[in-house]
């Protein structure tokens, strides 16, 4: 396989796939009747989201007194789902937009399926602080600065605020970025469709693209200032997000490290989450040759680094904690560890510190049930982390006359049950109707035929 | 297909379809030092070099982003001050009611938001997309396969269309495609 003639870059799709392979092997799924492993996926996932639909009805109707809310622990499960559920959608702009801007080409397999769970993250997070106010109805029109019949603007100085409009544009970039990527992939699967009915949909989903040279120099420069206006906008959203809890005075939130520490830990998490759902795709359709092993190391070596980052940042916490000299900031942080959330913040720190360090070994991190394994506990450490940081913070303030136990019920887990149930319906509908992988992006850096050929050739000498 | 109705439809061009997109990108050259002026590549994904081949401009598109994400972020601190400071002055724990630092996370989302919407719309327009009055005219576009199309106005010279026709079908084949057909103006055969 020596070539010297031609320059010969890293092999990342394996098996010495054709550009037709790729558009038979990634649109077969969007072709023909979804196989049983999907529609039991389906359904459990449509199951649970109807249940975490049900009970919050019943939250509607009762109030939010069926929650495990109480004074002072005023923010529970809910906000901890809404900064994990932001967390998870990071992953998949740091690998379309960052890496695209780096040139890491291996991001052109899993980039694709990782913006899908980006925009249904986000979708599944936005439900939480509106929601949670206990009238949704009334909440999602008091969010938006419209002149109105109450005469009043909303408070611009709210970080609660700058929420709004960090999350809503990170929604509306994602989806423009990761549609505007799949129109040429769109009109693979039109030009593909026998079907009158499919060809129809896919064709006004394509915009009738037809591939033009002149198009494709105008669609290359936008992709690029789309990844170039994503990639400060996805650090500035968990930053936005850790603004909600660091503006406040209350000891455990108000720290200057939580913007860094935020966007590390929604990347280690959003990581984990990304290499959960790509191990359990690739086996369900079949794509071991494009996402390989040696995408999933790759993305084993991020977690293991963001999460040592993490690790760095709840050291640096209590250093400062100390360092400060400040009583009530030393004592949220020994209550955090040795107070009654003690089992939280261990659950935190051995998940989210310690578990990942087996990635120093090539073997666990090229071994699917290690791994699997490891982002499962990282995904349960980094939602602990947000539990930690919003409970353990709240449950003891100032005032020791006003300290509680913050208990979740039912409706908490069941609706917490409910969200993971419609994230993944929508991922599931995604693989189903979608092309999982960018088939025009990884035809850029596969090797065209006749280097194919030349390699045929030398090799059999 | 569309040669069969060929009397009825207007010509858009004459395409030639590779296999390989470096014969594409030499094909191209040879186009246009040739001497044609209308001419389009279609490809399955973006060639590298074969903008420089075909002598493209680089899109206007980034100053359509500056420009836009520049009114997003003046219109997005106008809009609080207005609001924070004339419309409705309210003391919010003794703040001026300029308090612009508090106003920069949001005037920063605002930048982002109007340049990305106005680039992708810039995109759409520059493209034309939606695009529905020319259909994909080769399945294999999208799949495997490069094409050139040499487009009409390059055959209405002084010349006989006729000849043009031959002329054009005959530089495509000493440029190595491997298929050579006429393509007429069809829309996608839906009526939206």
């Amino acid at each position: 396989m020596q070539v010297n003639t031609v320059y010969q870059p890293e092999i990342l799709i394996q098996n010495n796939k054709t550009f037709s392979d790729v558009n038979n092997e990634v649109s077969v799924h969007t072709e023909r009747f979804p196989t049983f492993k999907w529609w039991f996926c389906f359904l459990a996932a449509t199951s649970a989201f109807l249940l975490g639909a049900t009970l919050a009805s019943i939250m509607f109707r009762d109030g939010l007194g069926v929650l495990g809310l109480n004074q002072p622990n005023g923010w529970g499960v809910f906000i901890v789902n809404f900064v994990f559920w932001i967390g998870i959608g990071h992953a998949g702009t740091l690998i379309s937009a960052i890496l695209f801007l780096f040139r890491q080409k291996w991001r052109t397999a899993i980039n694709r399926s990782a913006e899908a769970m980006t925009i249904f993250a986000v979708m599944t997070a936005l439900i939480f602080p509106v929601i949670h106010t206990g009238r949704p109805w009334y909440a999602i029109f008091w969010l938006i600065p419209y002149p109105n019949q109450r005469g009043l603007w909303v408070n611009f100085r709210s970080p609660l605020l700058w929420d709004v409009f960090a999350v809503g544009t990170y929604f509306t970039i994602s989806l423009i970025f990761w549609y505007i990527g799949m129109i040429p992939d769109l009109a693979s699967i039109r030009d593909r469709a026998k079907n009158g009915i499919r060809k129809f949909i896919y064709t006004v989903l394509s915009l009738g693209w037809r591939g033009s040279n002149k198009h494709w120099s105008h669609y290359e420069i936008a992709y690029m200032i789309l990844a170039g206006l994503s990639t400060p906008l996805v650090l500035s959203v968990h930053s936005v997000v850790s603004f909600d809890f660091a503006v406040a005075n209350l000891p455990g939130w108000h720290t200057t490290i939580f913007p860094p520490y935020f966007v590390a830990g929604a990347i280690f998490s959003g990581f984990a989450m990304v290499v959960t759902l790509l191990i359990i795709a690739r086996e369900m359709f079949n794509l071991q040759s494009y996402i390989t092993i040696n995408h999933l190391e790759k993305m084993n070596k991020i977690i293991m680094a963001t999460g040592m980052m993490v690790g760095y940042a709840y050291a640096c916490e209590f250093f400062i904690a100390w360092y400060s000299g400040n009583p009530f900031e030393a004592y949220a942080f020994v209550n955090r560890a040795f107070g009654p959330y003690w089992w939280a913040y261990w659950t935190m720190a051995s998940c989210n510190v310690l578990i990942p360090q087996i990635f120093w070994f090539k073997k666990a991190r090229t071994s699917i049930p290690v791994m699997f394994v490891v982002a499962l506990f990282v995904n349960i450490g980094m939602w602990f982390e947000r539990f930690v940081i919003t409970v353990t913070s709240l449950h003891r303030d100032f005032v020791p006359s006003s300290w509680a136990y913050y208990v979740p019920t039912w409706y908490d887990w069941g609706i917490t049950f409910g969200s993971f149930g419609w994230f993944l319906m929508w991922f599931l509908l995604f693989c189903r109707f979608l092309p999982v992988i960018a088939m025009a992006e990884i035809k850029a850096i596969m090797p065209t035929e006749e280097i194919r050929k030349e390699v045929h050739t030398n090799g059999s000498k | 297909m569309a040669q069969n109705n060929a009397n009825s439809k207007k010509l858009s061009g004459v395409v030639g379809i590779f296999d390989e997109p470096r014969a594409l990108i030499m094909a191209t050259k040879k186009a246009r030092e040739f001497g044609f002026k209308h001419f389009d590549a279609f490809t399955p994904y973006p060639v590298h070099g074969l903008e420089v081949a075909a002598g493209l401009k680089r899109s206007p598109i980034p100053y359509v982003t500056f420009v836009f994400g520049l009114v997003g972020c003046v219109l997005a601190f106008l809009y609080q001050y207005w609001t924070s400071a004339i419309d409705w002055a309210l003391n919010i724990g003794g703040k001026p009611y300029n308090s612009w630092p508090a106003f920069v996370p949001i005037m920063f989302e605002v930048t982002i938001l109007l340049g990305g919407l106005s680039t992708a719309a810039a995109l759409f327009i520059f493209c034309g997309l939606p695009n529905l009055k020319k259909k994909a005219f080769d399945l294999s576009i999208t799949r495997d396969r490069f094409a050139l199309m040499i487009e009409t106005p390059n055959l209405a010279t002084n010349l006989d269309v006729k000849d043009n026709l031959k002329k054009t079908k005959e530089f495509l084949q000493s440029v190595g495609a491997k298929e050579v057909r006429e393509v007429y103006e069809e829309g996608w055969g839906f009526s939206l």
